[in-house]
């Protein structure tokens, strides 16, 4: 804006961008709100007997909707995600900002931009048809926990490793030149200052991406088998919350279609507060 | 239910209010996705011969179409199933039959399985291909998730309870099992003839097996022969305007009878 412009036009287009960018955050704000109390509501009658929820038997048919193996399942197949892709996750970024050429280090950058835009129903797919009949040849079925946990890896991996990079980059700026000043070998450094110096605002990355893997609901339902139990080996199929949804939403009716209403709510609850640890995390930094 | 209600009240009168200005019938058909995207395809024909109609398709499954078809909340519901007894203030007007075949990777040497195998392979009594008379290894189960009439016809003809049923992979739709089972040497499941025959002439590689001796085919389940079978049927309650059985009178007929069976289904007799 030139400064030509008069005083009062200036505080008039200021109230107005206030005006609607209060807005936006108001309606974003009430659509969840809204999305909290439905949930709420719809799943009400089943809330208030919370010992039949925690059982291990789901079937819909004979009215038990224990929802424990589910949740369970949920669970376990994303912390085994973040098992297998943070490390390697923090490892290439690593390898990518300290040991890579640069021209290499570009294209790979430029690669996991395209990877992370990559649908995740496509890493279901590929799971399905690559991943599933590889474990499968090994321990039978291959549809299992380990299937979902490799997959949802696979799928949350690209944009953990970006936010990583972005993570690491700043703090090699600020500690990597003083550490190696002190004499310091590179990996000692990396390892001693810079990953800790990282660490705090790495764990809110990673609670995102736990959020991410509990909520994907396609690739799993394509890979995990969806039989409903406590898996007693990595091998054995599982059916986590959102799998269980989307098999069955559309044929719901009465009480099995609370209970599903309900599975909603407890995922939306867990993502809640999964976002709220990461903010917690963030702002102490 | 309140909320569902209100939410499917709020729709169809957005849905209404759209239509208002065209001043058409809208003829409203829910339930299950088997027979759903058949009648998509009649009503399509009938939209074009009458202009003044319009057929709304909704997939939901059978339970779902008995449930609205009760409700009044649609003029139809689509079962792929007979009635049951406690359904008897329905009127069914079957279109076309189908039958669910057992289907394993085409690598298996297995032609045929008896109701009995079925059983104690789903129940866990059996768990290797030796046992059957195939090469040895684990059988992959593969079995329908909750609310599917696939699932429920299979159960009742095999008169198994669910709870029972010990499976090792539980799938969705049909496509998903033949996906499944062309992707696992080791694997058994069951599928709408139909949709098999039809994977089968597109190159998947599965086999459709032969249930108690009769070969799994649209040409036995046409002759009556094999076991499986179902009726596809559109319900009413009550007596329908002229709009709707003008619907289900072509939805029954022959003008009907080649998209019938390109959905891999046998025309009504």
């Amino acid at each position: 804006m030139s400064s030509s412009t008069p005083l009062s036009l200036r505080h008039n287009l200021d109230r107005l961008l206030r005006a609607a960018s209060l807005g936006c955050a108001l309606t974003a704000a009430v659509v969840l709100l809204l999305i909290l109390v439905f949930l709420t509501q719809a799943s009400w009658p089943l809330l208030q007997q919370p010992a039949s929820l925690l059982g291990t038997t789901w079937q819909p048919s004979s009215g038990q909707f224990g929802l424990q193996a589910m949740l369970g399942a949920s669970l376990l197949s994303s912390v085994l995600a973040l098992l297998l892709a943070v490390p390697a996750g923090l490892l290439v970024s690593i390898w990518l900002i300290f040991y890579a050429p640069a021209p290499v280090a570009r294209v790979y950058g430029a690669m996991l931009g395209l990877m992370a835009s990559i649908p995740s129903v496509i890493y279901g797919l590929w799971g399905l048809v690559v991943l599933v009949p590889l474990i499968g040849a090994w321990v039978p079925p291959g549809a299992s926990l380990l299937a979902a946990g490799i997959v949802l890896a696979l799928m949350i991996l690209p944009l953990l490793m970006v936010q990583a990079d972005v993570t690491l980059r700043e703090s090699a700026r600020r500690h990597m030149p003083a550490a190696l000043s002190l004499g310091v070998s590179p990996w000692s450094a990396i390892r001693r200052v810079l990953l800790p110096a990282a660490w705090p605002r790495l764990w809110p990355a990673i609670l995102l991406q736990l959020g991410r893997a509990l909520g994907e609901t396609m690739a799993v339902l394509m890979v995990a088998g969806n039989v409903v139990q406590w898996p007693g080996s990595p091998f054995a199929p599982v059916r986590t919350l959102t799998a269980n949804i989307a098999l069955e939403m559309s044929y719901a009716t009465g009480p099995h279609l609370d209970a599903l209403y309900l599975s909603g709510w407890l995922l939306l609850v867990l993502a809640l507060l999964l976002m709220a640890l990461a903010r917690i995390y963030g702002s102490r930094t | 239910m309140i909320s569902r209600n209100f939410i499917v009240l709020a729709c169809t009168t957005l849905l209404l209010s759209a239509c208002a200005p065209q001043d058409k019938q809208t003829i409203t058909l829910s339930g299950s996705s088997t027979i759903a995207p058949l009648m998509v395809e009649i009503g399509k024909r009938f939209e074009t011969q009458h202009p003044d109609v319009r057929v709304d398709v909704q997939a939901g499954g059978t339970s779902r179409g008995i449930q609205d078809a009760r409700s009044g909340l649609a003029a139809i519901g689509m079962v792929s199933r007979s009635l049951n007894a406690d359904e008897r203030e329905l009127t069914p007007y079957t279109i076309a039959q189908d039958g669910i075949a057992m289907i394993v990777h085409a690598s298996n040497p297995l032609a045929g399985i008896s109701s009995e195998q079925v059983v104690a392979l789903y129940t866990g009594k059996l768990n290797d291909w030796a046992d059957l008379g195939g090469a040895a290894g684990q059988v992959v189960k593969v079995h329908k998730a909750e609310g599917r009439s696939t699932l429920e016809l299979f159960l009742k003809h095999f008169k198994l309870g669910n709870p029972a049923v010990h499976p090792d992979l539980v799938i969705g739709d049909n496509q998903q099992g033949i996906k499944t089972v062309a992707g696992n040497p080791q694997a058994i499941g069951y599928v709408s003839i139909g949709t098999a025959e039809y994977e089968v002439k597109l190159g998947a590689p599965i086999k459709l097996l032969a249930l108690d001796g009769q070969p799994a085919s649209t040409a036995a389940l046409l002759a009556g022969k094999y076991p499986l079978s179902r009726d596809l049927n559109l319900v009413v309650k009550g007596e329908p305007d002229a709009n709707t059985r003008a619907l289900l009178a072509f939805a029954q007929s022959s003008e009907v009878a080649d998209l019938v069976e390109q959905h891999a289904f046998i025309p009504a007799p």
